[in-house]
């Protein structure tokens, strides 16, 4: 039996470790348009956390009956049933959220994270990961949509949830809220992501290395001395 | 008039990918060389057309007559996977170069977004046969249009300088950034 991975790291891995936006560079369509603000982008992630953790539920559930051949169209069609429901709900429920958010949600269904999340994790997984991980990656698209919806309104509409924060003399940087800026802003964020990542990569490597030198580094001056 | 105002639109004022970012996994993925740019954007302008057609079909005849149009998400996405996986046979018994040229890039259409927001699209704004398909075509040309160029510039930027952490996805979506704003000077012609 091969050696497993502790439950909560199951769940925090999805949070930063493998973001899906950030290290899988996964469903960046619906990232982009509707972070216009922080709520949209609440908004949406909190809808594809939803599908996401019933459908990696539903997938895991009945992983064994699935055929291989015909895997990716049941996921599909588990995938989109989820979908109607949000779709639906939000129709009913908010009005104006649903119509700010337009087709997104109705793409959801085309989210490679979700499909991802199923072909790589819940189709080899038992339900209790599988929740944990869809639980852990929503919180990750979460956070990655919450700080790009919120940087775009801070400085597109000098508002955070739709209350000013910037003063009156602070000219609203238009482009943030249009389209260009939703590529300006998560381009820049992934690339500071990929820089801290880097610089822990090296640092990790060079206490590594220091392991092994102090010891040699100390007899170095022991000898030193003695001379 | 109209069609072609709904054409100009959906390729160059309403770029799927600049301005409704529709299909940017591909857009990100598939642009590092402008020949294979250009044949995942035929073969996503064909697959395009023909959804196009079949979804408005489908809508028309099948869903609303029916009263069935709270199934529109699972079935174009049914539509679309199985119209995918038969355009790649007839292609294959048709035309052997054409399908050495576009035969990897045909999978990968079915979970393009700009495929199933088409088809979303045409129920939404209630577009009649014809003007979907040019709206279908008209996507399919802007989405090989930003495609080339965006493959085009990846080749020029091999040769930049660019700091390792921006290597990648990340100056792919600036640079995606910055042709976004050219393209909105598109903006007042219709």
């Amino acid at each position: 039996m091969k050696k497993q991975v502790s439950l909560t790291k199951e769940f925090v891995k999805g949070i930063w470790e493998i973001n899906p936006t950030f290290k899988q560079l996964l469903g960046f369509c619906p990232t982009l348009a509707v972070t216009v603000s922080a709520m949209n982008g609440i908004a949406m992630a909190l809808a594809t956390t939803f599908v996401l953790i019933f459908s990696s539920l539903i997938i895991s559930l009945i992983r064994k009956l699935i055929p291989g051949q015909v895997r990716i169209a049941t996921y599909i069609v588990i995938i989109a049933t989820f979908v109607t429901i949000v779709d639906l709900v939000m129709k009913a429920k908010f009005p104006e959220l649903s119509k700010s958010l337009g087709p997104f949600i109705p793409l959801i269904v085309v989210n490679c994270v979700i499909l991802g999340r199923a072909e790589a994790f819940a189709s080899k997984n038992n339900p209790l990961r599988s929740f944990l991980d869809a639980l852990g990656n929503g919180l990750g698209i979460l956070l990655v949509l919450t700080v790009l919806g919120g940087i775009r309104e801070i400085l597109g509409s000098r508002m955070i949830f739709g209350a000013p924060i910037l003063p009156d003399s602070f000219e609203p940087w238009i482009i943030m809220i249009l389209p260009a800026g939703a590529f300006l802003t998560l381009g820049l964020l992934l690339g500071f992501s990929n820089t801290l990542t880097e610089r822990k990569k090296r640092l990790e490597r060079e206490s590594l290395l220091n392991k092994y030198r102090p010891a040699k580094a100390v007899t170095e001056v022991k000898e030193g001395g003695a001379a | 008039m109209n069609l072609f105002i709904i054409f100009i639109s959906a390729a160059i004022v309403n770029n799927f990918v600049l301005a409704y970012f529709l299909g940017i996994c591909p857009f990100v993925g598939v642009s590092n060389k402008t020949s294979s740019a250009v044949s995942m954007g035929m073969a996503t302008t064909f697959v395009m057309v023909v959804t196009a057609i079949v979804s408005y079909l489908i809508f028309a005849f099948v869903l609303v007559p029916f009263k069935l149009e709270f199934l529109q998400i699972p079935s174009f996405i049914l539509v679309i996977a199985s119209l995918v996986q038969f355009v790649e046979m007839v292609i294959k018994k048709v035309s052997q170069p054409l399908y050495r040229a576009l035969g990897i890039f045909l999978p990968l259409i079915t979970t393009n977004c700009a495929i199933l927001g088409l088809a979303l699209f045409i129920s939404m704004r209630e577009y009649n046969l014809m003007e979907s398909v040019v709206f279908g075509f008209g996507a399919g040309v802007g989405f090989t249009l930003a495609l080339t160029l965006m493959a085009g510039i990846r080749e020029e930027l091999e040769l930049a300088d660019v700091p390792k952490g921006f290597q990648g996805a990340p100056i792919t979506l600036i640079v995606a950034g910055i042709l976004a704003m050219a393209f909105m000077g598109f903006a007042g012609i219709i």
